[in-house]
């Protein structure tokens, strides 16, 4: 009977030294584009962050940074929270985080360029730091890259094993007049993202279908 | 081209074949026997073992069935022998409470039987006879008057006197048959309380009978069990069976419980362990925790059981002393009760936690604050939470009487399962077996219609050969 009750605490014993050590958290970097016009879609940015908030569990880490003329800094981060383990530590965090975004929707304004590379480099750097399992950028912008003559992003980045999906690449007035230009766009960042290293490259323009991107 | 290097006569593949077919004919026609022997050994090689394991399979079925048996009628007997116990220790209890107040119930009966019998004789006592001047009077009734005066007056004077005599003598027997009907009517409580007390006595020794019965027939189903009878066997193993299907049913039932149970408590326990830690892919560490705690009031329950001697699954528990066991039987019960108030504690925690996370989804949703809820309609599911968080440990603690019957019933099932398993097993075997040698039988015979030409010159020759031999032979016999 000991024998047995020894043979018990052993095996439970070892479940416990056998623990799974890779990270089930997942972490997310929001890009939000605060470039000329589409500064006016930030509202539909809030929602999406409030979604997340509600979606994000403890582990999991957020952080939302503005996509501006030069975005590679940590400045642009307006707001950035791991969860806390407990649930209720959680649930107050998620409720600053969306106080810190409130007060940025109210006051947020229109930069002359649009360094999507950059904020991609940083939000790369973010991810990685976390050590979480599944990675994530959010980017929300019309993806039409902007720069001014001094900066420079035409070189490799790595966004190993970091998933990149584009939500509400609204379409400009030159893609209705020439949608390839729009197709073009997308089509060279993803070519770009994947040599990057990126596990997947997605384009969700219909917010609803974020769900299915967040579970997986 | 590479396909065709064996045609002899190229592209027509049915001549090639017939030639290639025809120039082997004798060759296996002379490696016939040696084909022959190749085949019954390879049917002897593969057959044999197959047909030797079934016959091992079936051994060890009947060996298992045996041992199963064995098992069956010494549990059936231990089972049976601590029902005879309970019953025998119900009659001494009944005996002890029932027998223990009999000489005083006998004395009670022949108090009041002599009562009966006193007031009976007292009733039996008539009015004495009239007095002996009856007769006198009787004489001097018959003397006649003759109308002379005198006599008719002391007639009228004694005719007086007798009146007055009788009446008296009237009223003092009514009087006697008055005081000896109340003494009669003063029987009827004492007829009461006889019949009562012998009603009692009657009862108590109908349910001495009753139990004595049930001893009688689990004596007949020990003796049964003694003399390993079939109709034993086959009582204990449908009765374990019986017990299976119903102990499962209620185990079902009880895993339903832990459960809600678990749903309870895993959430509150992520505030305490944290969320975060994972031990495999997809179990989390505070999940394990919560089922650590429901595994631990069911052991906890398991021990309550054992040291009530309700159920007898740890024989070191039931072999303890009495003031060991009270202890044990102490402490498991002060476990549960922490274990219930931990999960009231919890259950209330969880509902703070939905709420909480509810308010901020709503908010999120909405972007405003939620109203807070009714107070009422939130207090009834919390303290239904509670309710069900204290509860539930105990109802957890009633799973150790279906797991004794589980366990013991499952190593007859199991057993009768493991038994027909090993009898399919041996079946398909022997089938193997017999099918492998038969298929070399049949091979055998399909080589030898390969060669059916060289066979039937073969027999043509044996009897040309035989009849010569004949001829030759026949002018020998003759001569001799």
């Amino acid at each position: 009977m000991v024998k047995r009750l020894f043979l018990a605490s052993l095996l439970g014993l070892s479940a416990s030294t056998c623990a799974d050590q890779r990270s089930h958290t997942q972490a997310v970097y929001m890009l939000i584009d605060t470039s000329g016009t589409y500064a006016a879609e930030v509202g539909k940015a809030q929602r999406i962050i409030n979604y997340l908030l509600g979606t994000l569990q403890s582990g999991d880490s957020l952080a939302v940074a503005r996509v501006k003329s030069r975005s590679f800094s940590e400045k642009d981060i307006i707001a950035k929270v791991t969860f806390d383990s407990r649930p209720s530590q959680a649930n107050a965090q998620k409720r600053a985080f969306r106080d810190k975004i409130d007060a940025f929707v109210k006051t947020v304004g229109g930069s002359a360029y649009t360094d999507i590379t950059g904020g991609l480099i940083q939000g790369a750097m973010f991810l990685n730091e976390t050590g979480a399992g599944t990675k994530t950028i959010l980017i929300f912008s019309d993806m039409q890259e902007e720069l001014d003559k001094v900066t420079v992003r035409q070189f490799p980045i790595n966004l190993k094993d970091i998933r990149v999906v584009a939500l509400n690449v609204v379409k400009l007035k030159t893609d209705n007049i020439d949608p390839r230009r729009y197709m073009g766009r997308l089509e060279a960042w993803q070519k770009r993202v994947e040599a990057a290293g990126a596990s997947e490259w997605r384009i969700i323009n219909d917010i609803e279908r974020l769900d299915a991107v967040l579970k997986s | 081209m590479s396909n065709q290097f064996w045609m002899i006569w190229p592209g027509n593949a049915v001549a090639s074949a017939l030639i290639l077919f025809a120039i082997a004919m004798p060759f296996l026609y002379a490696a016939r026997k040696l084909v022959h022997n190749l085949l019954h050994s390879v049917g002897y090689m593969i057959g044999g073992p197959l047909r030797l394991g079934a016959r091992w399979l079936f051994a060890t079925a009947r060996d298992m069935n045996e041992r199963n048996k064995v098992v069956l009628l010494a549990h059936g007997r231990e089972e049976v022998g601590q029902h005879i116990e309970r019953e025998f220790e119900r009659i001494g209890a009944l005996v002890t409470r029932d027998l223990e107040g009999y000489p005083a119930l006998q004395r009670k009966l022949l108090e009041e039987i002599t009562r009966v019998e006193e007031d009976y004789k007292k009733s039996g006592e008539v009015p004495p006879p009239p007095p002996d001047w009856v007769e006198a009077v009787g004489a001097i009734a018959k003397v006649k008057s003759d109308g002379n005066e005198m006599v008719q007056r002391i007639l009228e004077e004694i005719k007086r006197s007798v009146h007055t005599i009788h009446d008296k003598a009237l009223a003092d027997y009514r009087r006697a048959y008055e005081s000896r009907h109340k003494i009669l009517n003063g029987f009827m409580p004492f007829w009461r309380s006889l019949d009562k007390t012998f009603g009692q006595v009657d009862k108590k020794l109908t349910g001495l009978h009753d139990t004595s019965s049930k001893i009688d027939a689990q004596m007949e189903k020990y003796e049964q069990i003694n003399k390993k009878t079939d109709k034993a066997e086959h009582a204990l193993t449908v009765s374990a069976f019986t017990q299976f299907a119903i102990s499962l049913l209620v185990l079902l039932i009880a895993v339903g419980g832990a459960l809600v149970n678990f749903k309870l408590i895993a959430l509150p326990f992520s505030e305490m362990v944290g969320a975060g830690d994972y031990l495999t892919n997809t179990l989390r560490a505070s999940d394990v925790a919560a089922l650590v705690i429901i595994f631990l009031e069911t052991t906890m329950g398991l021990f309550v059981m054992e040291t009530l001697r309700i159920t007898h699954l740890f024989p070191i528990i039931a072999n303890t002393s009495e003031r060991m066991r009270r202890r044990v039987f102490l402490v498991a019960v002060v476990f549960l009760f922490i274990f219930a108030g931990i999960e009231a504690g919890l259950a209330l925690m969880r509902d703070m936690l939905s709420a909480d996370k509810q308010a901020l989804v709503q908010s999120l949703a909405s972007g405003r604050q939620a109203a807070p809820p009714d107070p009422l309609l939130r207090l009834i599911p919390t303290t239904a939470q509670m309710v069900l968080g204290f509860v539930l440990p105990f109802a957890l603690a009633f799973v150790a009487i279906p797991l004794e019957s589980f366990i013991y019933s499952l190593r007859t099932v199991g057993g009768a399962a493991v038994v027909m398993l090993v009898r399919v097993l041996g079946f398909v075997l022997r089938i193997l077996g017999n099918l492998v040698r038969q298929l070399c039988r049949v091979l055998i015979a399909a080589y030898d219609v390969t060669i059916v030409l060289p066979l039937l010159i073969e027999r043509v020759v044996k009897a040309a050969r035989s009849e010569g031999s004949e001829v030759e032979s026949r002018p020998v016999k003759r001569a001799a």
